[in-house]
């Protein structure tokens, strides 16, 4: 059945590699090879330092494939672009911005005129529960708070893919947990493509349509797992032990 | 916040103390104990007089004490905004541009380890003492902590905040003057603040050597005489006008910088 979905992304035998002063070349991605379904939420889980957030900024565009290419609706990726919205791990807020400065950014370098991208980051501050805060600075917010400005950002520029690297990892595990339901509910809410990284895997199994457990260095894919869980799920159902059990016996996992 | 404002008023009374403490010991050295003559050090209660008097007298230096501060913040102000109006946009360009850093860094790195008062000696041969000279003196002063300070607020812009800027869709322009310069602004009313403490400093050092009228030029002359009060009445203003400038600057810059930087 999702078979029959459209292709968005897609990474086409891509090789990242770092120049190292001292170690010399350091392969990070070896031979990545994978699509992205139009409208899937894509979890890429993987141990420790195995090269996610760069896989996450080779599609955003900060970074370029050694070798081989990303094709993101039809286009080769070589620069970022408005239609890959990207969500940072420490959020990346502008602090001289207000809540509203900084959703409605990304429409105002489009040139949206004023009312328009007003009424439009107000619909997203109220999706993400921020009503209220529009005029708060970030510097003001809780970690929470912010990341829901950050993801309340990238959907307001409206992208086509929305890239998420590890946006919870830095909030307590209430917080957390409250999160996940959160970005559950704005991504039923409006359904967006969404490549999601992290390295827990109660999150993972939590969020994801589609897991894609990566390998170490350089990294690729290990094993693929479609989650067809309903939501909003239950962390103590047996399926979702299940799954995560088994995820679990496959990873690599390092110290 | 509450326990914000208990702290800064716990801050004012000891500030008052210390500087009541300041004056009490001064007052007990000359007047009350009188180990020194009031030729060699004038009590505080002297000084107080010579500052009233200093208002209207113009003996012994051919000015009120008015017409000096007006002649010294005319001179410090001067070079203090057209330091400021070509330092910031050259620091800015040179964090931003690398072939305008690469051309202009050599002189840059050579101009600021010489201390602007160094400067006086060219500059009079060039000008005539006068308004000019020493305006132009504090102009390199000012400048320099300008360039500085703007220079390191745009090279700590976040990469991240630029690659937000990109996903967006914004011109490099757009990433200086919407992101770089945003992010570059504490730092850069930083450098205003430093500069101001640079010009005022000069400024008197400039007076000393070659002027006609000021505050710098009011201590010389009074020093020439053996009148210590009046050159204590000067330090006295200078270190009063320059907190009150100072002052001015950090709320302006409150005002300007909202929201601090986060992290």
């Amino acid at each position: 059945m999702s078979e029959k979905k459209n292709v968005l992304i897609e990474f086409r035998h891509v090789d990242k590699e770092f120049n190292k002063p001292e170690e010399g070349v350091y392969k990070v991605v070896g031979d990545l090879n994978v699509e992205v379904r139009e409208n899937e939420f894509l979890v890429l889980f993987g141990p420790g330092q195995c090269g996610k957030s760069t896989i996450l900024n080779m599609v955003a565009g900060f970074e370029m494939p050694t070798r081989g290419e990303i094709i993101c609706n039809g286009n080769k990726v070589e620069r970022p672009g408005p239609e890959r919205g990207m969500v940072f791990q420490n959020t990346a807020l502008f602090p001289w911005l207000t809540v509203m400065g900084n959703v409605e950014y990304g429409p105002k370098m489009q040139g949206v005129k004023k009312e328009e991208r007003r009424a439009r980051a107000q619909k997203y501050i109220d999706l993400v529960g921020l009503q209220g805060f529009e005029n708060s600075f970030p510097v003001k917010l809780s970690g929470g708070m912010q990341q829901r400005v950050g993801i309340a950002r990238a959907y307001c520029n409206e992208p086509l893919v929305m890239l998420l690297d590890e946006p919870f990892g830095h909030l307590d595990a209430q917080t957390r947990y409250l999160m996940q339901d959160e970005l559950t509910r704005i991504w039923q809410a409006e359904k967006r493509t969404v490549i999601f990284v992290t390295n827990n895997i109660e999150e993972a199994v939590y969020l994801a349509d589609r897991i894609l457990v990566l390998r170490n260095c350089p990294t690729g894919v290990k094993a693929e797992y479609e989650i067809n869980l309903p939501r909003p799920r239950n962390y103590t159902d047996p399926e979702f032990l299940r799954l995560r059990r088994e995820i679990d016996a496959v990873v690599d996992h390092t110290l | 916040m509450k326990q914000k404002r208990e702290k800064i008023n716990k801050y004012i009374i000891v500030s008052i103390i210390s500087v009541c403490l300041g004056i009490f010991a001064w007052w007990l050295v000359t007047d009350g104990l009188e180990i020194f003559r009031s030729n060699v050090l004038p009590s505080p209660t002297k000084v107080l007089r010579t500052f009233g008097k200093k208002w209207v007298e113009t003996k012994p230096d051919g000015a009120t004490l008015l017409q000096h501060l007006g002649a010294s913040l005319q001179v410090a102000l001067g070079g203090y905004f057209i330091g400021a109006l070509i330092g910031i946009p050259l620091g800015i360009f040179m964090a931003w541009n690398d072939k305008i850093d690469m051309l202009v860094r050599p002189v840059f790195d050579l101009v600021r380890t010489v201390p602007g008062i160094a400067w006086t000696s060219v500059m009079v041969t060039l000008v005539g003492i006068g308004f000019m000279s020493k305006a132009l003196v504090i102009f390199i002063s000012a400048m320099v902590a300008m360039v500085i300070n703007s220079y390191s607020g745009i090279k700590q812009t976040k990469t991240v905040h630029l690659w937000v800027g990109q996903t967006f869709g914004a011109s490099n322009w757009e990433l200086l003057t919407k992101i770089a310069i945003p992010s570059a602004l504490p730092m850069i009313f930083t450098g205003l603040d430093v500069a101001l403490g640079a010009s005022w400093t000069t400024l008197v050092a400039a007076e000393l050597l070659a002027s006609t009228r000021g505050l710098g030029f009011m201590i010389q002359q009074a020093r020439g005489i053996s009148r210590l009060d009046i050159v204590i009445v000067g330090m006295i203003v200078i270190a009063i006008t320059g907190s009150i400038l100072s002052a001015i600057i950090r709320k302006i810059g409150e005002h300007v910088v909202k929201g601090a930087r986060l992290q």
